[in-house]
């Protein structure tokens, strides 16, 4: 056991690892503070046999520098949004509502008023709408007593309204062209785009919140046992507040990086974004009833949808199956998340 | 073991309906069966006697295909049978009534009683009408036409409810039905109802297997009767009726494993100023007016029976519950009422009945478990000093012996003793005043209970004051200074410790009245 982490191995006795896991095992890993899971290695196999398969059937398009930027850039806007979703389920909870917030945050950074502050006006725009919705949800959930499933899905349907009504359906252009050089290749740092930047410290803050704060303790205590954790002195209601802000945060912010990638926003923005961030959630290893959360785990699970997405693209595969390869995948995850959710039974 | 063997009342039948011999069950941490024997006739009814804990309810899971046993046999008329699932049990004709009711609200009275088993056309069209008909004959015979059958249960009374479980009991062929605590959520015009359709079930060639604490109820409806103590038989048949209670009490309490508790300490705590005061607390239709007073290094006992609101008073000074009148005070300032975080914050620790529910983070280490409630100590803005916490509170598990010594184990492998560890070692971390124990030996092995003992009465005599309640007679009285004896959300005594016996105690709570 001296080594930390072995595929074959973990993948014949995982679960078992994942009870005992010894301190001298891990040793390395525990000093980097990085704690790589049976499910995290599985995912990054999955992504490596993803890769493989691009670059053996489309060797040019695939491994080409301007097609993983594209694949990373893509991964941004649903990543931001995925993270918070993370601690919402983390703590039990649900947030339906993201896409239709991206897509409201969208509409009222783009309108013509808000244009006319230029770059700081959109993004504030952007980020204030985020966390309004955001502060109505954990408001709702938390001391309304609303059950996150139905708050969540009011807030997508008038969310969703709105973005309607303030666009009348039309497209609207983004004429500020200091957020349009964010999204072109020469504002890239060392090759990397600015919005994968802002993707990687978003994921950053996320984990050291989740890991390293008692912000995300708490997020864990409440999704494990919300009555232990009342009992224990913590206060609940307001944890489930902060939540929902940071996911509507998260929207905000995704919402930004939307309007800079399409140089537009568009009340459509964000369609079925709040299943495809609980997918990403759920096969990263987030257990859907709560309690157990991974940030690495589901900035993986955006990663691997992404991918698929880019090669089936690639390889000129319509999305109808696109849309199976997604639906087994789940699958394939949420059985391997039931055994280990039964060996945390008792 | 010999268990004092009655003769029947009748002439001995030919065959028992059913037989259970050397039941053996065993939960991580627990051993909630040890060798029981029970023995059923048909047309009889058949009392299962103990205190919480002994394993009334185990037992009569495994009756029911809920539990698996370890070990030991079942006969059913003659013949060896294995119980593999609640299924199982029905087809054989084994129906459980269990004190929480296990109806669907959303479903009406006709629906709850045939679930699983409807009348159908074809296989699989519900003959709505002839449910209806079927289910208003069933409660006519339990003598209950008033219910509709085709309004929905949750609209039901508790009674009503427990008549509808019932009916689905006789629903399918029954020959034996396991009944507990049938009488604990009705009034006496209710029982007396009970007992009469009791009576009619016998009379058919019915076995029934009742549960119940209340020893007058057995007197008037039981045959025979089987005690279990520490998850053993200690008296199989015995007659109901003329057995005398002395005897059914004394087996109930005597003890194969002598506890040991801690010695009381020689000060008087009677000096100090109480640190814990509860004035005329009241939860309408839990508890009343009760007045409590605890001293820095004093255990107060609460004891009682299930239902008489000993849970509920420890959750409302600990404002889990908002009482409806009185206040808590602790170093004589008043806490707002129905704020956990302000009992927390004051220095009240509860160590809760639910163990896994209410007080653990089953998927989390020890630490995370025992530093819960301390986060913000070992955090410099939100950052958490993990080094810190870890080291915090492995030094608090350690004061309390806590196996394995390995802050990084999960707590969901940890046995119900050391589990209980870890949420003491919660309080002492956070350097709590006032302790709150409900329950805290349930579900912890016999032997590991001695050690927990001498762990509250350290505590105590660190200066902490402790209330402790629980079920356990002698653990009320072995542990605590002063006892209150609690029945129906009333204080009915209080008294030291010393001054009482478990007979004394088991008559207050049983009877209500103190013995002469």
């Amino acid at each position: 056991m001296t080594q930390p982490v072995s595929p074959t191995r973990k993948q014949q006795d995982g679960p078992v690892v994942t009870t005992t896991r010894t301190p001298a095992g891990q040793g390395a890993w525990r000093a980097l503070g990085l704690r790589l899971d049976v499910r995290n290695l599985s995912l990054l196999g999955v992504l490596a046999v993803l890769v493989a398969v691009g670059g053996f059937t489309k060797p040019e398009q695939f491994l080409d520098s301007s097609n993983l930027q594209l694949v990373l850039t893509q991964a941004s806007v649903i990543g931001v949004v995925t993270v918070g979703m993370t601690f919402v389920i983390t703590s039990g909870g649900i947030d339906l509502s993201v896409g239709a917030i991206v897509a409201l945050a969208s509409v009222w950074a783009t309108t013509l008023a808000t244009q006319e502050y230029g770059f700081a006006g959109i993004l504030f725009t952007a980020v204030v709408v985020g966390l309004a919705c955001g502060l109505v949800n954990g408001l709702l959930i938390a001391y309304g007593g609303m059950v996150p499933f139905i708050a969540t899905l009011a807030m997508l349907a008038s969310a969703r309204g709105l973005a309607l009504q303030i666009t009348d359906g039309k497209t609207q252009i983004v004429t500020v062209e200091s957020v349009l050089d964010l999204g072109i290749p020469d504002s890239y740092v060392l090759g990397i785009p600015p919005l994968v930047l802002v993707f990687a410290v978003v994921t950053v803050v996320g984990w050291l919140l989740l890991n390293r704060t008692t912000f995300g303790r708490r997020t864990v205590a409440v999704g494990g046992n919300a009555e232990a954790a009342r009992l224990a002195g913590i206060d609940v209601r307001r944890q489930r507040l902060y939540l929902y802000l940071l996911s509507g945060l998260c929207c905000g912010i995704a919402a930004f990086l939307l309007v800079v990638l399409s140089g537009s926003g568009q009340n459509t923005n964000g369609n079925l974004y709040e299943l495809d961030a609980i997918a990403a959630a759920i096969i990263g290893g987030t257990l859907l009833s709560g309690g157990r959360g991974t940030i690495v785990g589901s900035v993986l699970g955006v990663l691997v949808f992404t991918t698929i997405t880019n090669i089936f693209a690639l390889n000129n595969l319509q999305s109808d199956v696109q849309q199976i390869a997604k639906g087994a995948i789940i699958v394939a995850a949420v059985l391997v998340q039931r055994r280990t959710a039964r060996d945390g039974e008792t | 073991m010999a268990p004092p063997q009655a003769t029947p009342p009748q002439a001995a039948p030919p065959l028992p309906l059913l037989t259970m011999s050397g039941i053996t069950k065993s939960f991580p941490g627990v051993r909630a069966l040890d060798g029981v024997d029970l023995e059923v006739q048909a047309g009889e009814v058949h009392c299962l006697l103990g205190q919480n804990g002994a394993g009334k309810s185990t037992l009569i899971k495994v009756l029911a295909g809920v539990h698996q046993p370890d070990g030991g046999e079942i006969t059913w008329q003659g013949g060896a049978v294995t119980l593999k699932s609640p299924i199982a049990a029905m087809r054989l004709g084994i129906a459980t009534i269990y004190q929480e009711l296990d109806l669907v609200e959303g479903l009406s009275v006709a629906e709850n009683i045939f679930l699983g088993h409807e009348p159908t056309t074809a296989g699989f069209v519900v003959r709505g009408k002839q449910a209806r008909t079927c289910a208003t004959a069933l409660l006519k015979r339990l003598g209950h036409s008033e219910i509709d059958s085709g309004s929905l249960v949750g609209s039901l009374s508790a009674a009503q409810q427990q008549i509808v479980s019932m009916a689905r009991a006789l629903s399918h062929d029954v020959r034996l039905i396991v009944m507990d605590e049938p009488s604990a959520a009705l009034d006496p015009d209710e029982v007396d109802n009970l007992f009469r359709i009791v009576a009619g079930l016998t009379a058919d060639g019915v076995a029934v297997v009742y549960i119940s604490h209340r020893l007058e109820e057995i007197r008037r409806i039981g045959d025979r009767v089987t005690v279990l103590k520490d998850g053993r038989a200690v008296a199989v048949g015995l007659p109901a009726k003329s057995t005398p209670t002395r005897d059914v009490v004394a087996l109930m309490t005597g003890r194969d494993v002598e506890y040991v508790f801690p010695g009381r300490p020689a000060g008087d705590p009677q000096t100090a100023e109480p640190v814990l005061r509860v004035e005329g607390l009241t939860r309408e239709g839990e508890f009343a007016a009760l007045d409590l007073d605890i001293r820095p290094g004093e255990i107060v006992g609460l004891a009682g029976l299930v239902g008489s609101g000993r849970s509920e008073v420890l959750e409302t000074i600990y404002g889990a519950r908002k009482p409806t009148a009185g206040r808590v005070l602790v170093d004589g300032r008043p806490l707002r009422p129905g704020s956990v975080r302000a009992a927390v914050r004051a220095g009240i620790g509860l160590a809760p009945e639910e163990r896994k529910a209410q007080g653990l983070l089953m998927l989390e280490s020890v630490t995370r478990n025992v530093s819960v409630s301390t986060l913000s100590r070992f955090s410099r803005g939100g950052w958490l000093d993990r080094t810190a916490e870890r080291e915090a509170a492995q030094a608090a598990t350690r004061e309390l012996s806590l196996r394995p010594d390995n802050p990084d184990a999960r707590i969901r492998t940890l046995s119900g003793g050391n589990q209980q560890k870890a949420v003491l070692a919660r309080w002492l971390l956070r350097g709590c005043r006032v302790l709150l124990l409900d329950e805290p030996t349930r579900g912890v092995d016999v032997g590991a209970r001695a050690e927990l003992y001498a762990v509250i009465r350290r505590l105590a005599d660190e200066g902490l004051a402790v209330l402790l309640v629980s079920s356990e007679v002698p653990e009320v009285l072995g542990l605590a200074d002063r006892v209150l004896v609690l029945r129906e959300g009333r204080v009915v005594h209080t008294a030291p410790a010393r001054e009482l016996d478990e007979h004394r105690v088991l008559d207050l709570v049983m009877e209500g009245s103190p013995t002469p």
